[in-house]
């Protein structure tokens, strides 16, 4: 086995522009994704990713750069030659066959005796607990039924990396929030490579080992969950991940761990950690999220600290949203209800003096792009 | 809420239309039922079954009774043998139009390639010049050709390469060309090309593909435009008169022949006989369709 | 091999489309060249072309002649100018009469109850189901003197006691009509029924909400929104009847003589290939003229594809 179960080296993809050019789809893309990892790419609708997926099943290939399927250059080989299976977004079930012959048809093609297939395809079936929907067309399943069986005709082929485009997208709330968790036992289980495509950060961040965010064919940061939520590498990232509050500057004094820095849009200096490479005088970025800023009872603090009035209250139920003005800035600041009160008021009202602490070590200075 | 669906204007409008769209279809079965041989004025049915007599130009008593015109239909060697020509006639050129002008209709719905403007004109020019230009045209190929392959290769006598069935079923595939792809196309536009990439992604090449799964899924589109083709080759008539040859004759043909000539109820009885045959194909093509659903 | 054909697309484009291609160009394309270029040529005694170039047959069209009657230079000969122009109000009113005709039908059918629709529809195309041949004897029986129309109103005379001579309505341009109107109606009805039928529901009570009665709305919403099925109908009537011959073949006799017939008459009877090549030639230039001019102020329809 390779090293790494896929690998895009450089990888460009164009198409060319209606409207004249040509539209870079993917740009210089470089991901190593490990054997038996859980691995998302994530980002809003024509940041490539679909289009990176298409081009690790074979239904696209690279304008520039090599797709490594372990180990092995991909080149121009067909999808029907990959050792890689997909489970399509609207499913793309056999309409004119059942759901057996939908899920052994993998399997007829790799002429598996009739034994092997009624075995492999009953197991599959067992698998996504859809045994007994044999005889049933596409049709008269509902959507997530219908999900599964795609998920079973594409591992029953148990192919080395199982490739999923936006398979919840169709899916009610409740069902999504189900099927993600049974999708993630289920590669567990299995332990095949999953490589997972959607534009929901919840959901990758619920079940993926490792992140790629994207973004106009660019791959902005790849990496665990966590990281790339606490440590977002630019504006994109921590925006387009969760929520975040921003403020711009300019970088007074640069330390190893800490960097000070002299904020646009109020009369105030901010301490934060860098990321990225920073010099001083350079344009930045400061993010904190909202759940990460403290609301003082009182002013015992150093640094960090603003002064503002409530602007807005709302009640989340299990959290309380603020919305701060100091000077003219709004700032988001999320608390978590942790006393019940059946009065809110008591605690924030509308007009109230307030201040609020952001913590230096939440507080990520980013370089302005 | 229809405001105009009920007004009496309209109903007797329709009605009317109606009626003027059947009187012609009914009088002609009716007629199959003369007695009268000239065909001018109902005389009335015939009632005794027995052996042929005649009276002045009525015939009083047949064999087969009021269905005498039938009997005679069915002993008429040419109209069997035109009606033979009909069937072969649609049967190939619908075979060949339907595989050529389903292939055509996947070229112009998925592929960009340097014959495309001039195949969607060429495709679209038959359907807005009268059929009597392209009737002339390929009378006129045809004739200049067969001349002088005739001269070059000295055939003669029967040998001679000279309009017949092979000519009109070439036509009837030419003018039956662009209406498949037509039909095939539109259904090909809706479909949904994750169908094929999840079959190639399952381990079938492209033929595979395309058998297994693409065909099977459009198939409906590829049978309306068969079916399309099919009556337009039985019904054609124009065309056909143009590119035809002896032995070759079709039904129309062959009516219009008989229309010049003499006008026996057995022309009715052909009328009333296609009728019924139409009919008949139709209920059991819709009783086939609605199993299938 | 096959590589290549797999990585090329246009390639296979190409393969795709080819045997159309060959049908195409062979049995329209030079058909058509061919037909231009006989039609520049003259006629040899045995019937056959020779080969040159020629304007004869186009100034014979044209009607222009040199060898007057009354002895003066060049004068016209309208003969096939009144041709050309009898098939073209032909085609014109019978569009006009199934417009008219198919309208309230096609209606009917599209704001009837959706069951229903199909067998309404069924019963439309029944007739047309018939040979087109057979159709035009059906009004031959009809329209003759002794025919169906004459007796009935014969047999209704007789009972008011009112004397009655029957109608000549045979071989006359009226019943050339009668039979194309007839032969085109359904061509009619089942494009404009597919427009009306796309129209939502929906807008009709809006409309009445908004305070327009049935007239106002057959004027301004339903008429405007069926053009689409009217434009497209009338191609599909139009130019079949430029071109026909056998309507006014048995339906007028030799008192109707259409281009059509002429066209016929040129390759059959009178053995004159070139000339029937240049009236065929014009025909076909003609109803592309009329055709374009149509289209481009109506646009094709299109948006219609009946089956």
């Amino acid at each position: 086995m390779a090293e790494f179960a896929v690998e895009l080296r450089d990888v460009v993809k164009t198409f060319p522009n209606p409207g004249g050019g040509e539209v870079h789809a993917v740009d210089h893309v470089t991901l190593k994704i490990e054997q038996g990892e859980f691995f998302s790419l994530l980002g809003p609708s024509g940041c490539g990713k679909t289009t990176s997926l298409r081009m690790i099943a074979g239904f696209e290939w690279p304008t520039e750069g090599v797709v490594y399927i372990d180990g092995k250059a991909m080149g121009r080989t067909p999808p029907f030659l990959r050792p890689v299976n997909t489970v399509f977004q609207n499913y793309a079930l056999f309409q004119h066959m059942t759901i057996f012959q939908n899920v052994a048809f993998g399997l007829e093609m790799e002429k598996a005796s009739t034994d092997d297939i009624n075995r492999r395809v009953g197991a599959a079936l067992e698998m996504v607990q859809l045994r007994g929907m044999d005889k049933r067309k596409p049709k008269q399943l509902s959507g997530g039924q219908q999900q599964r069986i795609a998920l079973a005709r594409a591992l029953v082929k148990r192919p080395a990396v199982l490739l999923l485009d936006e398979p919840l997208g169709a899916l009610d709330l409740k069902l999504r929030k189900e099927m993600q968790l049974e999708l993630k036992a289920l590669q567990h289980q299995v332990g095949i490579t999953f490589i997972y495509v959607t534009h929901d950060q919840e959901e990758a961040l619920t079940m993926s080992n490792r992140i790629a965010v994207m973004e106009k064919g660019k791959a902005l940061q790849i990496g665990k969950p966590e990281e790339i939520y606490e440590r977002p590498n630019c504006r994109f990232v921590a925006d387009f991940i969760g929520e975040s509050n921003f403020l711009t500057g300019t970088i007074k004094e640069l330390a190893h761990d800490s960097v000070s820095v002299i904020l646009n849009e109020l009369v105030a200096e901010i301490v934060g950690i860098p990321i990225g490479t920073l010099r001083t005088g350079q344009s930045v970025i400061i993010s904190i999220r909202p759940e990460k800023i403290r609301i003082a009872e009182q002013q015992n603090f150093t640094n960090n600290a603003l002064n503002g009035v409530v602007k807005s209250v709302t009640y989340i139920g299990s959290e309380t949203r603020i919305l701060v003005n100091i000077d003219g800035v709004e700032l988001a600041v999320w608390e978590q209800n942790r006393i019940s009160t059946l009065n809110l008021q008591a605690y924030y009202s509308e007009g109230q003096n307030i201040t609020v602490h952001l913590f230096p070590e939440n507080t990520l200075v980013l370089p302005a792009d | 809420m229809n405001p105009h669906r009920r007004h009496p204007l309209v109903i007797i409008a329709t009605l009317l239309v109606y009626f003027f769209l059947y009187i012609p279809v009914i009088i002609l079965v009716l007629y199959s039922f003369n007695r009268s041989r000239t065909n001018v004025l109902f005389e009335g049915v015939i009632s005794n079954f027995g052996p042929i007599e005649m009276e002045g130009s009525n015939v009083v008593q047949s064999p087969c009774g009021p269905f005498h015109w039938f009997c005679e239909l069915s002993k008429n060697r040419d109209v069997l043998h035109a009606a033979q020509n009909t069937l072969t006639i649609a049967i190939i050129s619908t075979i060949i139009s339907t595989v050529i002008g389903t292939l055509a209709a996947f070229a112009l719905a998925r592929y960009q390639f340097r014959m495309r403007t001039f195949s969607e004109v060429s495709l679209y020019i038959p359907v807005v010049i009268p059929e009597i230009v392209m009737g002339i045209g390929i009378l006129i190929l045809f004739s200049q050709l067969f001349t002088m392959l005739n001269q070059t290769m000295n055939m003669s006598g029967d040998n001679r390469l000279s309009l017949g069935l092979s000519t009109v079923i070439l036509s009837h595939i030419a003018f039956s060309i662009p209406f498949v792809t037509l039909v095939v196309r539109a259904r090909l536009q809706g479909f949904d090309i994750s169908y094929e990439e999840a079959a190639m992604d399952l381990g079938a090449n492209e033929v595979v593909t395309f058998m297994r799964v693409t065909l099977p899924m459009i198939m409906p589109g590829v049978l309306a435009g068969a079916l399309l083709a099919f009556t337009l080759s039985l019904d054609d008539f124009v065309i056909t008169f143009f590119t035809t040859g002896p032995g070759a004759t079709t039904l129309p043909i062959y009516v219009y022949g008989l229309l010049r000539r003499i006008i026996t109820p057995q022309v009715n009885a052909l009328s009333a006989v296609w009728i019924l045959l139409v009919l008949v194909v139709v209920f059991a093509l819709q009783r086939l369709q609605s199993r299938q659903t | 091999m096959i590589r290549r054909l797999r990585e090329k697309k246009s390639l296979q484009g190409n393969l795709l489309i080819s045997p159309t291609m060959i049908f195409m160009v062979g049995m329209l394309v030079i058909p058509l060249l061919l037909t231009a270029v006989v039609s520049f040529g003259r006629r040899a005694p045995d019937g056959d072309v020779i080969f040159t170039f020629s304007l004869d047959n186009y100034a014979r069209l044209s009607g222009l002649r040199t060898n007057c009657e009354d002895g003066s230079r060049l004068c016209f000969d309208p003969i096939y100018a009144q041709i050309l122009w009898r098939s073209i109000s032909l085609a014109f009113n019978t569009t006009v009469l199934v417009i008219l005709l198919a309208y309230p039908l096609a209606y009917f059918i599209a704001r009837a109850p959706a069951k229903r629709r199909n067998t309404y529809l069924f019963l439309v195309l029944v007739p047309m189901w018939t040979n087109f041949v057979i159709r035009v004897y059906a009004w031959l029986m009809i329209l003759r003197t002794q025919g169906v129309l004459n007796n009935f109103l014969g047999s209704l005379a007789g009972l008011l006691n009112l004397h009655f001579t029957p109608l000549e309505m045979i071989y006359t341009p009226g019943a050339v009509l009668v039979g194309m109107v007839y032969e085109f109606l359904p061509f009619m009805i089942l494009p404009i029924y597919t427009s009306i039928e796309k129209i939502d529901n929906s807008l009709f009570e809006a409309a009445a909400d908004l305070g327009a009665n049935p007239i106002r709305t057959l004027r301004r919403i339903t008429l405007p929104l069926s053009m689409p099925g009217m434009v497209a109908g009338t191609i599909l009537v139009f130019v079949p009847v430029m071109g026909t011959f056998i309507v006014s073949d048995l339906l007028g006799g030799r008192q109707v003589i259409l281009v059509g017939n002429l066209i016929q008459n040129q390759f059959l009877i009178a053995r004159d290939p070139t000339f029937g090549s240049a009236a065929s030639l014009v025909l076909m230039v003609l109803t592309l003229i009329v055709t374009f001019i149509y289209t481009r102020k109506f646009g094709f329809g299109e948006e219609i594809v009946s089956a």
